[in-house]
C-alpha cells in the first residue's frame, strides 16, 4: 500500500500542477476524515449521546414528563431489592443459555444435512431461510395463534396423537411459556445458524474427508475431528453475535407473553419497557436496561476484537 | 461428505433430516395461510379437521383491506424502509471506503467503533431515545423511525460494504489517479461502480432488518395514520381480549410478502449479505 502511493505520487509529477486546496484534499488523512465526518457525527448524535444520556437517567428519579432529580444509585438498589428484577434475570439467562445451544446444535445437524448434494438445493435452503427473513412480530402471532388456548392446532394434534384432551396450556403455564418462547425464539434463529455454518462447511477441502478416510475414520469421528475443529471460528463469531440479540430479545416475548404468565417470560428488555413505558418510570426503566450492559460489553468488546482478527 | 449410495441410506441421510427441517421451518407459514382463508365458522370450531380448507373464502382480507388502515400500513412500512436504506447505504459507504482504501492515524480505532455499534442492541437505548425524539417533537411522525433506524443500520451496511470493499482490486483506482483524478472522482466514477454486488447485498439485508424492526416503531409511531405493519397488527387487529385470527393471519402474510419477494429474487445476494456480516 505504502509502496505503491509512493509509486503514483512519482508518476504524478509530470500531470498539470493542482491548486494547493485540491492537493490538500486529496491526502488520504483529510480526504478520509472529511468523508466519515457526517456518518461519525450522525452516530455520535443518536447513538453516542442517548448512550450517555441513558446512563444520566439511570442516575435519576425521573418520570415522564417531569424534570429529573439526581438520586445517585437508588434506582439500582431499588432493582437489587426487587423480587421480580432477579426472576427477570434469571429468565433472561435460562432463554439466552437454552435457545443458544438448541440454535446451535440444531444449526449445526441443518448445515451437515445441507452438505450434500442434491436436485432443488437453492430452492430447499431459500425456503429453509424464510422464518429469519420474514419479521418476526407477524411470524410470533402465528405462532400465538398455533399455541391459542381454545383453538390450538398443535394441541388438536396431541389430542389425537392421544394427549389427554384440552392440552398443555402453552402460554398460561409459567414453565410452559417459558418453554414456548425458547422454541419460538429457536425455530427464527436456526436458520441462521444453519446457512452461515453451510457456508463454512463447503469451504473444508474434499481431500481432508478423504484423507480421513483412508487414515480409517468414520463419518463421526471425520464430524469429530475434521469438520468441527474448522468450523470452530464461524461457530464462535455466529454464537456471539446469537446470544447478543438473544439477550436483548424483546418483541417476541412482548408480542407472545407480555412477559406473563406472573412474570415467567419478562426479560430484561420487556421488564425495562413496562416500567419505562408503562409506568412512566424512565430512571428506574434505563437503570433496568444498563444492567444487561455488564454482559453484552463483554460479549461486544470480544466479538469486536475477535472480527478484527479475523 | 456423501458415501451413501442405496436409495435407502440416501432417504435416511438426506431426505429425512433435510425434510423435518423444511416442515418445522414452513408449517408456521402454511397455518397463516390456511387460516387467513378459512370462514370464521370453521376457524373456531373444533369439530372440523384443521389442517385443510373446506370452504375456503377472501372475507378476512376484504375486511383487512377495508376495515383497518393496513395499506397506508404497509406504504409506511416501504417508505420507512427504503428511505432508511437509503440513507444507510450512503453514510455506510462514507464510513467503508475510507476504513477500506485509506491509511490514517485512528482508522483501527474508528473500525472497531463501527463495529462495536453495530452490535449494541435497541433494548439498551431505546428509552433515551425515546426521550430524545420527545424533545424533538418528532413523535408520531414518520422521520422519527426514519432517523433512529439508521443508528442500527449504518454500521450494519459499513461494516458490510468494508468486507466487500476490499475485495475489490485496487488497480483501477491507480489508473484513474494516475490519469490525474481527484480521489472524489474515482471513487464516484471509478470505484462505486463496480461495487455493485456489495450495495445490493447490503440494501437488500437493512431493507429486511428495517421493515423487522418493532421497537422503535412501536414507541415513536402511537397513531394508526403513521403506524407500520408489525405495530398495525399487533396494536389495532388485537383489541383487548379478542382476537381476530383470520384478519391477524391476512395481516401477517401479506405483511411477509414485501420481504419474501425481495428475498426471493436476490436470495444469493442475501446469503453472501448473511456469511458477510459476521466476517470482517
Amino acid at each position: 500500500m505504502t509502496v505503491a502511493s509512493q509509486r503514483l505520487v512519482g508518476v504524478r509529477r509530470t500531470a498539470p500542477r493542482r491548486t494547493s486546496l485540491k492537493v490538500l484534499l486529496d491526502r488520504e488523512p483529510v480526504f478520509s476524515w472529511l468523508l466519515m465526518a457526517l456518518p461519525l457525527l450522525f452516530l455520535a448524535c443518536l447513538v453516542g449521546y442517548p448512550f450517555v444520556y441513558g446512563l444520566l437517567l439511570s442516575l435519576q428519579d425521573r418520570p415522564v414528563a417531569q424534570a429529573g432529580t439526581f438520586v445517585g444509585f437508588q434506582n439500582f438498589v431499588v432493582n437489587f431489592h426487587d423480587p421480580v428484577f432477579w426472576q427477570v434475570a434469571i429468565n433472561t439467562f435460562v432463554y439466552t443459555g437454552v435457545a443458544t445451544l438448541l440454535k446451535m446444535v440444531g444449526g449445526l445437524c441443518l448445515a451437515v444435512a445441507m452438505n450434500q448434494h442434491f436436485r432443488m438445493k437453492n430452492l430447499v435452503r431459500a425456503l429453509l431461510l424464510l422464518p429469519f427473513i420474514v419479521p418476526t412480530v407477524l411470524s410470533t402471532v402465528a405462532w400465538m395463534w398455533m399455541l391459542d388456548p381454545a383453538f390450538s392446532v398443535v394441541n388438536r394434534l396431541l389430542v389425537a396423537l392421544g394427549w389427554p384432551k384440552p392440552g398443555p396450556s402453552w402460554l398460561g403455564d409459567p414453565t410452559l411459556a417459558m418453554i414456548s418462547i425458547i422454541v419460538i425464539n429457536t425455530w427464527r434463529g436456526l436458520p441462521f445458524y444453519g446457512i452461515t455454518l453451510l457456508a463454512g462447511l463447503q469451504t473444508v477441502p474434499p481431500e481432508l474427508y478423504e484423507a480421513a478416510t483412508i487414515d480409517g475414520a468414520g463419518g463421526w469421528q471425520r464430524f469429530r475431528f475434521v469438520t468441527l475443529p474448522l468450523l470452530r471460528p464461524i461457530i464462535l463469531i455466529v454464537t456471539l453475535f446469537s446470544v447478543i440479540f438473544t439477550f436483548a430479545d424483546f418483541q417476541l416475548v412482548y408480542v407472545l407473553t407480555h412477559g406473563g404468565p406472573q412474570n415467567a417470560t419478562n426479560l430484561f428488555a420487556t421488564y425495562a419497557f413496562d416500567i419505562a413505558m408503562g409506568a412512566g418510570q424512565l430512571g428506574l426503566g434505563a437503570s433496568v436496561a444498563l444492567a444487561m450492559l455488564p454482559a453484552l460489553a463483554v460479549l461486544i468488546v470480544a466479538l469486536t476484537i475477535y472480527m478484527r482478527r479475523n | 461428505m456423501v458415501t451413501g449410495h442405496g436409495p435407502l441410506e440416501r432417504a435416511v441421510r438426506l431426505w429425512l433430516p433435510v425434510g423435518f427441517f423444511l416442515v418445522l421451518a414452513l408449517f408456521p407459514f402454511y397455518w397463516m395461510a390456511i387460516t387467513s382463508i378459512k370462514p370464521n365458522a370453521e376457524l373456531y370450531n373444533r369439530n372440523v379437521m384443521p389442517l385443510i380448507v373446506h370452504a375456503p373464502t377472501l372475507k378476512h382480507y376484504v375486511d383487512l383491506l377495508t376495515k383497518t388502515s393496513f395499506l397506508l400500513w404497509t406504504w409506511n412500512t416501504m417508505l420507512i424502509a427504503i428511505v432508511s436504506t437509503a440513507i444507510s447505504l450512503v453514510l455506510g459507504t462514507m464510513l467503508a471506503y475510507p476504513l477500506a482504501r485509506m491509511r490514517f492515524a485512528g482508522a483501527s480505532l474508528i473500525a472497531m467503533t463501527v463495529a462495536a455499534v453495530y452490535l449494541v442492541p435497541q433494548p439498551l437505548l431505546f428509552i433515551p431515545l425515546a426521550d430524545v425524539i420527545n424533545r424533538l417533537d418528532l413523535g408520531n411522525t414518520l422521520t422519527s423511525v426514519i432517523l433512529t433506524y439508521p443508528t442500527m443500520l449504518v454500521p450494519f451496511c459499513a461494516w458490510l460494504l468494508l468486507g466487500y470493499f476490499k475485495t475489490v482490486p485496487k488497480e483501477l483506482e491507480e489508473a484513474a489517479r494516475i490519469d490525474g483524478a481527484s480521489r472524489m472522482q474515482t471513487v464516484l466514477n471509478i470505484f462505486l461502480p463496480l461495487c455493485m454486488p456489495g450495495f445490493i447485498s447490503a440494501g437488500i439485508f437493512a431493507f429486511t432488518l428495517s421493515q423487522n424492526e418493532f421497537l422503535y416503531a412501536l414507541i415513536f409511531l402511537t397513531k394508526t395514520t403513521v403506524r407500520t405493519v408489525p405495530v398495525g397488527v399487533i396494536a389495532e387487529l388485537i383489541r383487548g381480549d379478542v382476537f381476530y385470527w383470520g384478519q391477524l393471519m391476512a395481516g401477517a402474510l401479506l405483511g411477509s410478502i414485501p420481504v419474501a419477494l425481495i428475498y426471493s429474487f436476490f436470495v444469493e445476494h442475501y446469503v453472501a449479505g448473511l456469511t458477510g456480516s459476521i466476517k470482517g
